[in-house]
């Protein structure tokens, strides 16, 4: 399905599109994350940082291998490398520049509680058995990117006065970019009837908890969210972060279409 | 290719026994709870496999290994598939492949709890993992995230060594 087809109405048309949508999130996310690979601000955080990518771009494989042979593609590698930006369904959260250490951090927090409620609720209610056992397997990962992010968060926060501010920004920067997580639109609510996905409004309380928990006990302000949010990214409407990050991504695959591993 | 159909399956299990993780080489992926089933379909010999973690890079380099071993072994007809309905858990490690790893100076996995309360355990204090090679309790999280996906970084102040620990999932 492309950014301006009708909504999903086959069963398998509604499956394919959560899974692309779940993917087209967690490729975005680990290719952002893998750009820290070699640069990370200590060792043990590189090779956190690199880990928690190789995490992403995984369960982005899976789901899009499954998606590639509901749809008859050969493999996963179609939807990662031979699509445009429009197409791309990951919101746009995921796709804005690395930033700084703190920034990397904010969003992976915040990304990944979100994950985490969303996973627990995908899995009491999807029946598809293959994508269920994806979802479970990637909650198990999910679980330590929220623990390992939490505690920088809290480390940034109640650290030094420069930390602190560089945490306290880059969750005030993010903010308007959360409000996406929680936007249910027509694809999705096709995909509710077939059971393959949720009706995610209602994750925002749990959500907000723990971010309110963690930020309080970080000394980190909760940004307001009576303001501007940034939406229609599920739409392939994106920010002008996509494009680059995708040309640096697709291009070699691009050139060389046929070219394989030896 | 009359072969391939007279082999009992226990001779397939017993060779892929002979496949070392490319990461922790002193297991191999029967041991390592990797393989998950093999049987026939026709002639074929359909070897199941499943990921340790989603973005393991070993998991390309260990279908390779099993198919190098399969046909090192004459047989002809066979494939290798990953499968995701069963999600991969350190349970599945045998004692003997705990005992080895801890010889190896990794720190084994223990048994997983499943928790229902991961958000209050998100805010409470880590476990803790005995050092490999004194067994001294007096260990310090370092790091959540190893050189490999499925180890995370500890240091023991019993005998003043980095080390690390198999995680659980």
């Amino acid at each position: 399905m492309s950014t301006f087809d009708t909504i999903p109405n086959t069963n398998q048309d509604a499956l394919v599109e959560v899974l692309l949508r779940l993917a087209d999130d967690r490729l975005i996310h680990g290719q952002r994350l893998s750009e820290w690979t070699g640069h990370g601000p200590e060792l043990e955080e590189d090779l956190a940082l690199a880990n928690v990518a190789l995490d992403m771009i995984g369960h982005a494989a899976s789901l899009y291998g499954y998606a590639a042979e509901l749809e008859g593609k050969e493999d996963e590698d179609y939807y990662a490398y031979f699509r445009d930006d429009i197409d791309f369904k990951n919101i746009a959260l995921v796709e804005l520049p690395r930033g700084d250490f703190a920034f990397t951090i904010a969003r992976q927090f915040l990304f990944s509680t979100f994950s985490y409620f969303l996973y627990t609720g995908l899995i009491k209610k999807v029946e598809d058995e293959q994508f269920r056992g994806m979802l479970q397997k990637h909650l198990k990962e999910i679980k330590y990117h929220l623990r390992h992010s939490r505690e920088w968060v809290l480390r940034l926060g109640d650290g030094t006065e420069e930390s602190h501010e560089k945490i306290q920004e880059a969750i005030d920067e993010i903010w308007m970019y959360t409000g996406e997580l929680f936007d249910l639109d027509d694809a999705d609510e096709a995909a509710i009837k077939h059971n393959h996905f949720i009706d995610v409004t209602s994750l925002k309380p749990e959500w907000k908890k723990i971010v309110a928990e963690t930020l309080e006990e970080a000394t980190i302000e909760m940004p307001d969210d009576d303001q501007y949010m940034f939406s229609g990214s599920r739409q392939g409407r994106h920010t002008e972060h996509l494009g680059p990050l995708l040309a640096q991504m697709q291009f070699l695959r691009r050139s060389h279409p046929e070219a394989e591993w030896k | 290719m009359n072969k391939t159909k007279t082999l009992s399956k226990s001779h397939i299990w017993s060779w892929l026994e002979e496949v070392i993780d490319p990461e922790i080489p002193v297991l191999n992926v029967v041991e390592m709870g990797i393989v998950r089933d093999v049987h026939y379909e026709g002639d074929t010999v359909v070897v199941k496999i499943t990921p340790t973690y989603s973005g393991c890079p070993a998991m390309n380099a260990i279908e390779m290994e099993i198919h190098k071993k399969l046909k090192e072994k004459g047989v002809e007809n066979f494939k290798v598939l990953t499968d995701f309905k069963e999600s991969w858990t350190t349970d599945w490690m045998t004692a003997h492949a705990r005992k080895k790893l801890k010889e190896y100076g990794i720190a084994p996995p223990e048994d997983t709890e499943e928790s229902d309360d991961f958000l209050t355990e998100l805010k409470g204090s880590q476990k803790v993992v005995p050092c490999p090679y004194c067994d001294s309790m007096d260990t310090v999280l370092q790091s959540e995230f190893g050189s490999t996906a499925c180890k995370s970084l500890y240091y023991c102040k019993g005998c003043e060594q980095p080390f690390e620990h198999f995680k659980c999932i």
